[in-house]
């Protein structure tokens, strides 16, 4: 058996910065979909709720310490960094720790950065710390979770990494530009 | 133009994917003679007023929606989950 090298989704990618504002890759971590059976979805939130979580309306998250529950879509969330155990038999849980790659968007530009790709109002009072959002980054499906005032998640397919991490690096070299330009 | 997603809220219509009227959703059961699915697949009304599409929040939430727009204002009078529609009877259903 050949030793296969582990390589993050963003290898040789992250970190970058430009004008204030970091892109960098998240830890790994291990990312479970969690899709209630029909009629649990309060099995699945008292599950969650001992974990310290809960089953997220939408464009809702809930963290606890390293745990995090981001909603996802219709009757799904995706539960990051923790063991799906105890949502045994309450919910469909398909592991997608591969699947994704996971970005973290920071600094006092990022909000004007994301202005660039995402046709969401992203100010605080219409898009508040905790917030997640299934929306488009320019062409790519991305979870856009705002982590902090001046903090974003973005979550994108893996075989999408390049594109994502390309589009943001030039929207983020736009705005440094025009800044050093007044 | 922006649509209201039931569980997203408005969002723009880049994120939308258009698929066709709502008769779509009302398949004919099986063994329905053939003039129920010659009508299910072929004779759509053209009305100046009120009509009801199919939209999938592709960029999104990645659900169904029937939108209830007007074809004379553009106006989007009403949008909701395809799973929250009250399953009609089939058409042309033995029984």
């Amino acid at each position: 058996m050949p030793s296969l090298i582990a390589k993050s989704a963003c290898d040789g990618l992250l970190p970058l910065s430009e004008g204030g504002v970091t892109l960098s890759e998240a830890a790994p971590a291990r990312v479970t979909s969690v899709a209630p059976f029909a009629g649990q979805e309060k099995a699945t939130d008292a599950a969650l709720k001992t974990m310290g979580l809960g089953w997220p309306k939408p464009g809702q998250s809930f963290t606890k310490d390293e745990a995090q529950i981001l909603w996802t879509g219709r009757g799904q969330a995706f539960l990051i960094s923790a063991s799906p155990a105890e949502l045994d038999g309450v919910a469909a849980l398909s592991d997608q720790s591969d699947g994704w790659a996971r970005i973290r968007l920071e600094g006092a530009g990022a909000e004007a950065v994301l202005a660039r790709l995402v046709p969401l109002d992203l100010r605080t009072a219409a898009f508040p710390t905790g917030s997640v959002a299934r929306t488009g980054l320019n062409h790519m499906m991305m979870v856009l979770h705002r982590a902090g005032a001046e903090t974003f998640d973005i979550m994108v397919f893996r075989s999408m990494t390049a594109s994502a991490v390309h589009e943001l690096h030039h929207a983020m070299k736009a705005l440094a530009a025009r800044a050093a330009a007044l | 133009m922006r649509i209201n997603c039931p569980l997203c809220g408005t969002r723009d219509r880049r994120e939308f994917t258009y698929y066709g009227d709502a008769v779509y959703a009302d398949r004919p059961a099986d063994g329905a003679p053939i003039e129920a699915w010659d009508d299910y697949l072929h004779l759509r009304d053209n009305p100046a007023g009120e009509t009801r599409d199919l939209w999938y929040h592709e960029m999104g939430c990645s659900s169904w929606i029937e939108v209830t727009r007007n074809t004379v204002t553009h106006e989007i009078s009403a949008t909701r989950l395809l799973t929250d529609r009250k399953a009609p009877a089939k058409k042309g259903k033995k029984t």
